[in-house]
């Protein structure tokens, strides 16, 4: 059996329903949030690297390697301000984050 | 059954399991762990695809950077993570529901998607080329202000890391140089008479 552009698709979709199931599942953590968007943006790389590879072109990749830039920055933000707001309020309950009554 | 489809399997069923545990470990410590097993083994299955040098790319900067990050941040804050923990039960099913439709949804696209028959390919990949000297050569010339903007997503998310999470403190002492440089020897020497056999 040879492997072909559907058994990526698949894998990426599975990765994708457990990123979406992790963020509702793990409502007051916010840590496991992020960790659960990085598996979103994961399974979306897979899926530019499949159909990259299936067509040949280089295109998917390219943009596989932006996403990755601003899933890092968006890490980073996100932790930054995770960080500052358990400094001011002792807890990362996300809950809680009810400050600006928006 | 190849080599190249048991490592398939092999890397897709290890990512997957280890996505299934970073939603559903009890410790925040262990989902990081489990998040930097399925970064390794997804940068398996691009380097099955051919993607060497994204394949690298996600092992240093998830592996590397972002996943040594969440650990950082994990072991930093003191939280009573099995509070955190409280609302999965009761999560469960709207999850579980949310969780099947998009996976139907995503099924029935899976199953009835066609390329357009005019798709023109923008950056054919050239055939004589290593992977990653062919991303090279594309993503300097023809992306090349894509990149710059990504260098600039990159330095926004730096200074904006810094500045939430610099903070200054009232009463502690900090070197001033510029006000070492404004020190001239007018300001910084006293000269003393003292007399002699006297003693200070």
């Amino acid at each position: 059996m040879i492997i072909g552009l559907e058994h990526y698709l698949i894998v990426a979709a599975v990765l994708f329903t457990l990123g979406v199931a992790g963020i509702i599942l793990n409502r007051k953590n916010i840590i496991v949030i992020l960790m659960s968007v990085e598996l979103i943006l994961l399974s979306v790389n897979l899926n530019f690297v499949a159909f990259s590879a299936q067509l040949h072109d280089l295109t998917g990749q390219i943009f596989a390697l932006f996403i990755l830039t601003v899933a890092a920055a968006e890490a980073a933000i996100g932790l930054a301000i995770l960080v500052t707001y358990f400094r001011n309020r002792g807890t990362i309950a996300v809950e809680d984050i009810n400050m600006m009554k928006g | 059954m190849s080599v190249a489809t048991a490592f398939f399997y092999l890397f897709s069923i290890v990512t997957i399991a280890s996505a299934v545990m970073v939603i559903a470990a009890r410790n925040p410590v262990h989902s990081v762990l489990f998040l930097i097993l399925a970064f390794v083994n997804a940068a398996g299955l691009f380097l099955l695809t051919g993607a060497e040098f994204l394949a690298m790319i996600l092992v240093v900067v998830y592996v590397g950077a972002v996943a040594v990050l969440f650990l950082f941040v994990v072991m930093m804050l003191d939280v009573d993570f099995a509070e955190l923990k409280q609302g999965f039960l009761q999560y469960l099913p709207i999850g579980a529901l949310v969780g099947l439709i998009v996976l139907v949804e995503l099924g029935t696209v899976l199953t009835t998607w066609t390329v357009a028959p005019e798709m023109i390919l923008s950056t054919p990949t050239p055939g004589h080329l290593s992977n990653t000297a062919a991303l090279g050569q594309v993503l300097y010339t023809q992306y090349v202000y894509l990149f710059q903007a990504a260098g600039l997503v990159l330095l926004t998310a730096m200074i904006g890391a810094i500045v939430l999470t610099l903070q200054h403190k009232p009463n502690v002492k900090r070197q001033v140089i510029a006000d070492q440089n404004a020190r001239t020897r007018a300001s910084a020497i006293e000269l003393k008479k003292a007399p002699s056999r006297a003693g200070v």
